[in-house]
């Protein structure tokens, strides 16, 4: 039997955007991997079809007819910033159970626009991202950008506001290894957020501890940490990032953002203490603290 | 983007919304000119504004009344040059007095925690809206779906508890408002206060708007950019298409993803406290891919900064690997040589993850000269802080 959290071996991926350079490169990574991508989406190419290295895939003009002639599970998403709105919406309404959405620098007001969609559609839809590198559980699936090989199927699962953090302690502790690893993107409105995904690691029985980076702006780390206290019994550690960041000015991320006094690292560093977070003051700190977790067990 | 006062005013009169008369002053002539006209056209009494992006400012000093053109005049030359909370005041509103009988507080904002918009409203305004207590303010969600129209406009208003009579005008402005919001991409409108004068007027008088980067696209707010104020060197990098933020230590740094870099500037401060307290000059993240042009503008842009002893470069190799990232930093030294710029301060690399061992072979191999291989990151910001207190 698999766990892992939202995406396993049998989990059946389409792409929207498949035909774009992006799609593209990353279906071609996403099937190398060993995902089970099975076709894509793009309306004006629907009908044609796309060779990577032998394994030919059908273009689709909808999400709708590629979920009904393939069985996919799982959309990721690479339509371009101005697109994306109605590429979520199309997922959405074709009640796909999960969306990933990798496209950087779409419009606050349409990310709220999907999200309350998908709302009142009743939230058949789980929603990761945007702006994030998407969702890997290691020997298994892969739908995103985070590159497979840098680390080993094992019981850590990993939620992370950033890509490059997820990839540094993927590897870090590629020994030990990770159940999932979820890349919820820096945005100020994302779909998945660290509760969802600390509530599903609780909830997974092939994860024994859980590692959590955040970084400034927002206090989704601080409604994180209440969570934890009430409802997460497995070991948690954290990393927060930008401690050393100037307040009012946007650090890479959109949502990255010291304002006033609020949003600052040092705060959700001492909310995640407060309930027993185990919080590493640099990356590899971070990682020797699961490390301990995992060896004393 | 944050918008200066007098701009937010001035897209607020494109969509109808009420404020007071007035214009923008850089010298204390011009402010006189305005108060002139302003005069003559009836108003008992002038504003003068300064124009920061910060509050605060009235408390220090930046806003004054002036019974006469003599006085604004005075009052210009004084608040021009002015320091607000760090900001230099450039330029100065002048704008009509009015005659104030309420003052409230309305905003329409981002809500991060409940993934929609929000719009807050109270009959207290003119104050830090943190100070008001809970019970006399509303905060009334908005969907994305349904915006505000009239009636939701006038709800909102009546929540927030003002008085019959300011009722009509506040739904108007609210509903405007509400346009101003989705059609200009804000992430931020607020009006502290929105006044009801003795005339029965509800205006706008004061104003503040922040607007979303992301949609660029399909906006045109480039001429709203404060190119006046903005650091040079952020600037450069802007025009270069880098993610950028000017700091003021002496570390220079360039990575890849933003959370890394992020991540790396407080690695450097924490090496540098042992080093006479050396930190980070800059956020840079070059994002995915590694080509030797974006390494070559990198550098170019973070090496222009005087202020800069020593560069850390921290490079995660995930989808690029190590060895096309090691190849791009040898290939910015060639395009670098080839504009006429050498690298003349030390740089520490780190490079780790997909291929390390072959990217650190490349580098080897180039024997590019200052640059020093430390194979973690916290090893390496020590070297670097290190190498920048050697330079200071």
């Amino acid at each position: 039997m698999s766990m892992a959290i939202w995406l396993t071996e049998n989990s059946k991926i389409i792409v929207q955007g498949m035909t774009g350079s992006e799609g593209m490169k990353h279906s071609r990574r996403m099937l190398a991997s060993g995902a089970q991508v099975v076709g894509g989406v793009n309306a004006r190419k629907a009908g044609t079809e796309v060779d990577f290295d032998g394994t030919v895939l059908p273009v689709f003009g909808t999400v709708k007819e590629a979920m009904e002639k393939t069985g996919a599970d799982v959309s990721v998403v690479f339509v371009p910033p101005k697109f994306t709105k109605d590429a979520v919406v199309e997922a959405v309404d074709a009640e796909i159970p999960l969306c990933v959405v990798i496209t950087e620098g779409i419009p606050v007001h349409d990310t709220a626009y999907f999200w309350a969609h998908a709302g009142e559609k009743g939230n058949k839809t789980r929603i990761i991202g945007p702006n994030c590198p998407g969702i890997a559980s290691p020997g298994k699936s892969n739908a995103g950008i985070i590159p497979a090989d840098i680390t080993n199927p094992g019981r850590i699962g990993l939620v992370s506001k950033s890509g490059t953090l997820t990839y540094q302690m993927m590897y870090e502790l590629r020994d030990i290894g990770f159940s999932t690893c979820v890349g919820i993107g820096g945005d100020p409105i994302i779909g998945t957020t660290h509760i969802d995904a600390l509530k599903a690691f609780q909830e997974d029985p092939e994860t024994d501890a859980i590692v959590m980076i955040g970084e400034i702006g927002g206090d989704a780390e601080e409604r994180a940490a209440a969570y934890i206290a009430e409802h997460v019994t497995k070991p948690v550690v954290g990393y927060v990032a930008g401690f050393t960041a100037p307040e009012g000015k946007t650090m890479g991320h959109a949502g990255a953002i010291v304002s006033g006094s609020s949003g600052t690292a040092e705060a959700k560093k001492e909310a995640l203490e407060k309930v027993g977070v185990r919080v590493g003051k640099t990356p590899s700190e971070t990682a020797r603290l699961m490390r301990e977790i995992m060896q004393n067990r | 983007m944050d918008l200066f006062e007098h701009q937010a005013k001035e897209l607020f009169a494109e969509y109808g919304v009420p404020v007071p008369t007035g214009k923008v002053a850089h010298t204390p002539q011009e402010a006189r000119a305005i108060a002139e006209e302003l005069f003559s056209a009836g108003s008992k009494k002038v504003v003068v504004k300064a124009q920061v992006k910060t509050g605060g400012r009235g408390k220090a000093g930046g806003v004054k009344l002036a019974d006469n053109a003599d006085e604004a005049e005075a009052l210009a030359g004084q608040i021009l040059g002015m320091d607000i909370k760090g900001h230099t005041v450039h330029k100065v509103l002048i704008e009509e007095g009015s005659a104030i009988a309420q003052e409230y507080y309305f905003s329409f904002l981002l809500d991060r925690a409940n993934r929609t918009f929000l719009s807050i409203c109270s009959v207290e305004g003119g104050v830090e809206i943190e100070e008001v207590p809970h019970d006399r303010l509303a905060m009334v969600p908005v969907s994305p779906l349904t915006g505000v129209d009239r009636a939701a406009a006038r709800s909102i208003a009546e929540q927030g508890r003002l008085p019959e009579e300011a009722l009509d005008g506040a739904a108007e402005i609210i509903e405007r408002l509400w346009a101003v919001f989705t059609d200009e991409d804000a992430t931020l409108v607020e009006v502290n206060p929105m006044i009801l004068t003795a005339d029965g007027e509800v205006k706008a008088l004061d104003g503040k708007v922040s607007l979303d980067d992301n949609a660029a696209f399909r906006q045109e707010h480039d001429q709203l950019e404060d190119k006046a104020s903005a650091d040079p060197l952020e600037a450069a990098a802007k025009a270069k298409d880098l993610n950028y933020v000017k700091l003021d230590g002496s570390v220079g740094i360039i990575g890849n993803g933003a959370g890394l870099v992020m991540s790396t500037l407080d690695v450097v401060s924490y090496a540098g406290e042992e080093f006479g307290g050396q930190k980070p000059a800059n956020f840079l993240d070059i994002g995915g891919g590694a080509s030797a042009e974006v390494m070559a503008d990198s550098l170019e842009i973070v090496l222009s900064d005087a202020d800069v002893k020593s560069v850390f470069v921290n490079v995660f190799g995930g989808i690029t690997a190590c060895d096309a990232v090691a190849n791009g930093i040898v290939a910015a030294y060639k395009l670098l040589a080839d504009r006429g710029e050498t690298v003349n301060r030390p740089l520490v690399v780190r490079l780790d993850g997909n291929n390390a061992e072959l990217g650190r072979q490349i580098l080897t191999d180039a024997g590019l000269s200052g640059v020093q291989q430390v194979d973690t990151m916290d090893e390496a910001a020590k070297r670097a802080a290190e190498l920048a207190a050697a330079g200071a």
